[in-house]
């Protein structure tokens, strides 16, 4: 397997011009005769289809929620960054870019990271124009808010909202395209397999969760926008249903899996309260603006927060980083929550939690200004917890929420399989090691709107893909397979509910791939994985039949896939010998507690190449060059 | 936290397919915490019916997070159960007291035919936002975000019918089954923007023509609609949707064709 991230010469500032230029099209006439498979309706998969439709592709786009609308792009809350300095507050292009870079503790590809800076610009254009309702200020101008890792005010953001809003204009465009018959829309409709015919993917398998009908799709493309893997630790904030098996299917059929170890574990979310804790409810970053974040100055204080003298508080993210206090980025804070917590200061049943103060932001701004900019994420708190944040302070804890890791892909947003992209979340390409705030939004739809409609024009016009029907007999084998498994999961007839399994992986992977990971925990996850997926196989109990809707049929298929990514998280996290953003080895730390890098021996992308079942995955190394911003240690202080 | 758990008896509709028939089972639910959400406690249900060798209840569900728009379910005969402006996966068992009935159904609407159990089809409210419940803009085509100036005050009235989260509350709770609240959602966010000039009475004229033909029933102002909605949609967006709707059809008479 060869890396070539074909990333274009030239100054940084043109290297995407330039490979517009220079990249092949496609002539209007002859875009119908080319299939596009999308895969995914939320932001980068919902844009990519709507756009390549309005283009004149046959476009196929499939979901497995019931409405493209419904894709997890829609629970973002806080907002999305553009670098329009519409603030006069000193932001640009290059500040957005160096931001981002230094965020993801410089794991990230800078060319990429460039592009999406410069993107940014025209995604808010896009949205505008569409309807979605920003924020606005009096003179009805456009409003921002300042998010963690940036000393400029950048987010746009609808109420609390930002991510449904942006998904409904993206989910519309693509309605439309729907309704003019240029997009065809399979919703209740999960991919399980990618065809590859003569080394290009030409097509996917997909089980109707209706019907159970399992039948094969031929395209001359494919894109995967399918999310994050973040329900691999069962809770997080992702949504029930987010799964890996998209993008683990494509890696078993020969894609390679970026950085999977990059997980972010996001700082402000509502502490777990029972053993029944189904997920995990994130409050938004952008309540950091205004609150305090603070725990007691004594272990094991019991005080209710109000008894507890403003002496005796420790405002810890004001106290270690007093530059960007409250808004220090989310691995940062995430880490410094736990650190108070292991040190035996944290708040709330168990000890697992640190407060989130909004006092002194309603003493200065007034209750209604607060509800104006939070109102519905208290409603969302208090509906909860039963806890008025208005009266007392917030309790949080962080939960996982994103994955920086993903599918590797080169500049053209292409996998290590011709013919196959990956957007959004799904691959691995702009966060390094490290998601800032408001960043999500924004390289979903960059890549969906802008880039990869283009990329795919490049590749049609490139390979001219030879026309291919669904009959041919790779489609016919890739359904078997698929069936065979699937007949698979339904005769074991165990004991074990998927659920618990899936708890069992998602405490493993908590407790020795989560916030803070040692050599050691990750050999003990190794050795205990391979265990519970044997278990899982030998014991679980999936009722029911394959030709109807069945729910724990669908948890099986998408748990199975954890189980094995899982591994290669741990896999991935024990080569790593150092820290560097959300993976953070306790081994490597400067004095203070910080994450150290090894950037003589670690500055590159880890892209694992599938050698087979039973077999050790082999480790491909992309060199990360920093030619614009140069390797430094990280300071928010 | 609640110290005390509480036990429940819980009557859900289970319908093994499109084409079977349904009824009511009778479930006693032991030991549910009150900080449970509605779903987790279904969710423990699940799990106790697996163990027993029964298939477990197939319901919608999917943020968890009352923004997805997927959970539904008529809980003692209410859209999204008893407490106002929440979504069934925002309600927690605290609203409920140990010994409770609880009765369990789907969305119940002509237009949304039962997949299984408490899952419906929904599709028909995705097909009123393709027939005109957009902008009409290319990816490119657009100004600079703040070349558009838009007052505060259209921006949060927009805003306020934008929250619509689809999931058709609306129109399991309207005794005609009418998807007004819903279309008009839409209608009057777009119609509020300087955006959604150009399209407004072909938008409204077409969106409400296509929830005509999926089978909903007609507004009569019930109100039924705004009290389940999660979001608290004023129904105060159907007139407007209508006066936008005659508007359409008055333009298409004096230009002699269609809107």
């Amino acid at each position: 397997m060869e890396l070539n991230s074909k990333i274009p010469t030239g100054p940084i500032e043109q290297k995407w011009d330039k490979h517009r230029f220079e990249m092949k099209l496609v002539n209007p006439a002859n875009r119908r005769k080319y299939t596009v498979i999308v895969v995914g309706s939320g932001l980068a998969g919902g844009a990519a289809a709507a756009t390549l439709g309005e283009l004149g592709y046959n476009v196929k786009c499939f979901c497995f929620q019931d409405s493209p609308r419904r894709a997890h792009s829609i629970a973002a809350q806080g907002g999305i960054n553009a670098a329009k300095n519409y603030q006069n507050d000193g932001d640009s292009v290059y500040r957005l870019f160096y931001d981002t870079v230094k965020g993801g503790d410089f794991r990230a590809r800078e060319a990429n990271v460039y592009r999406l800076a410069q993107i940014s610009v025209n995604v808010i254009d896009q949205c505008v124009a569409q309807g979605v309702p920003f924020a606005r200020e009096y003179g009805g101008l456009l409003d921002n808010r300042s998010f963690g890792g940036a000393q400029v005010s950048r987010t746009f953001y609808a109420r609390g909202q930002t991510g449904q809003q942006l998904l409904l204009g993206c989910y519309q465009a693509l309605e439309k395209e729907i309704d003019r018959g240029s997009v065809t829309m399979y919703p209740r409709t999960e991919m399980l397999d990618v065809v590859i015919v003569d080394g290009q993917a030409r097509g996917i398998v997909v089980r109707d969760m209706v019907t159970g009908k399992i039948e094969a799709h031929a395209a001359d493309a494919v894109i995967l926008g399918t999310g994050g893997y973040g329900n691999v630790f069962f809770l997080s904030t992702n949504a029930k249903g987010s799964n890996a098996t998209a993008i683990w299917r494509a890696h078993k059929r020969g894609a390679a899996f970026a950085n999977p170890c990059y997980t972010q574990i996001h700082p402000t979310c509502i502490p777990q309260s029972g053993e029944h804790q189904s997920k995990l409810t994130l409050m938004s970053e952008s309540l950091r603006n205004d609150g305090r974040v603070w725990v007691p100055k004594q272990k094991g204080d019991t005080r209710g927060p109000a008894e507890i003298p403003e002496a005796e508080r420790d405002y810890y993210l004001e106290r270690k980083y007093p530059s960007f206090g409250n808004l220090a980025p989310r691995d940062i804070a995430s880490r410094a929550a736990k650190e108070a917590c292991d040190d035996g200061r944290g708040v709330g049943p168990g000890g697992l939690g640190v407060y989130l103060d909004f006092a002194d932001a309603i003493r200065r701004l007034g209750e209604d200004r607060i509800r104006e900019r939070y109102g519905n994420l208290f409603e969302m708190y208090e509906r909860i917890t039963d806890e008025n944040p208005y009266k007392v302070p917030m309790r949080i804890y962080p939960a996982v929420h994103y994955t920086m890791g993903g599918l590797w892909v080169d500049y053209n947003l292409q996998s290590t399989i011709p013919g196959l992209h990956v957007i959004g979340e799904a691959n691995f390409s702009d966060h390094g090691a490290n998601r800032l705030g408001a960043s999500a939004l924004m390289q979903g739809l960059s890549d969906g709107y802008f880039v990869v409609p283009l990329t795919i024009g490049h590749y049609l016009a490139d390979t001219k893909p030879k026309p291919i029907a669904a009959d041919h007999p790779a489609f016919a084998a890739a359904v078997r397979e698929t069936s065979e498994r699937t007949r698979q999961l339904l005769a074991i007839k165990g004991k074990r509910t998927v659920d618990s399994i899936h708890r069992e992986l998602g405490r493993l992977m908590w407790d020795y791939c989560g916030m803070a990971r040692t050599a050691d925990g990750l050999r003990h996850a190794l050795a205990e994985i391979p265990k519970l997926r044997d278990e899982f196989w030998r014991d679980v109990n999936v009722p029911g039949s394959g030709e109807q809707l069945n729910q724990a049929l669908e948890k099986a298929g998408r748990v199975a896939d954890f189980l094995e990514l899982a591994e290669l998280m741990c896999r991935d996290a024990l080569h790593r010998e150092e820290s560097c953003g959300g993976h953070f080895r306790t081994e490597y730390q400067t004095e203070d507690g910080e994450a150290k890098r090894n950037d003589d021996a670690f500055a590159y992308v880890a892209a694992w190449e599938f050698a087979g079942e039973g077999q050790a995955p082999v480790l491909h190394k992309e060199p990360l060059a920093f030619e614009y911003i140069p390797l430094a240690q990280r300071s928010y202080k | 936290m609640a110290a005390t758990t509480m036990n429940l008896t819980l009557h859900v509709w289970r319908q093994a397919g499109p084409r079977a028939d349904g009824r009511m089972m009778t479930y006693e639910v032991a030991d549910i915490s009150p900080d449970m959400s509605f779903l987790e406690m279904l969710d423990v249900l699940n799990e106790r019916l697996q163990e027993q060798g029964q298939e477990p209840i197939a319901f919608d569900h999917d943020c968890r997070e009352g923004i997805c728009g997927s959970c539904s379910l008529m809980i003692n005969g209410a859209a999204h159960g008893p407490m106002k402006g929440t979504a069934t996966c925002q309600l927690h068992m605290r609203s409920f007291k140990s010994g409770d009935a609880i009765y369990v159904e789907p969305w119940r609407s002509r237009a949304f035919p039962i997949v299984r159990d408490l899952v419906v089809d929904r599709g028909a409210l995705d097909r009123i936002i393709a027939a005109g419940g957009y902008v009409s803009v290319r990816t490119g085509a657009a100004m600079d975000g703040n070349a558009i100036p838009i007052p505060k005050a259209a921006a949060d009235a927009a805003m306020d019918a934008a929250q619509c989260i689809g999931c058709g509350a609306c129109v399991a709770a309207c005794p005609n089954g009418s998807a007004s609240l819903f279309t008009a959602a839409k209608i009057a966010h777009l119609g509020l923007l300087p955006q959604g000039q150009p399209e407004r009475a072909r938008r409204a004229h077409r969106m409400v023509d296509r929830m005509d033909d999926e089978g909903f029933g007609h507004c009569t102002l019930y109100g039924e609609c705004q009290e389940a909605c999660p979001k608290e949609i004023s129904i105060d967006t159907i007139t407007r949707m209508n006066r936008d709707y005659i508007a359409a059809g008055v333009r298409a008479a004096n230009e002699g064709g269609a809107a």
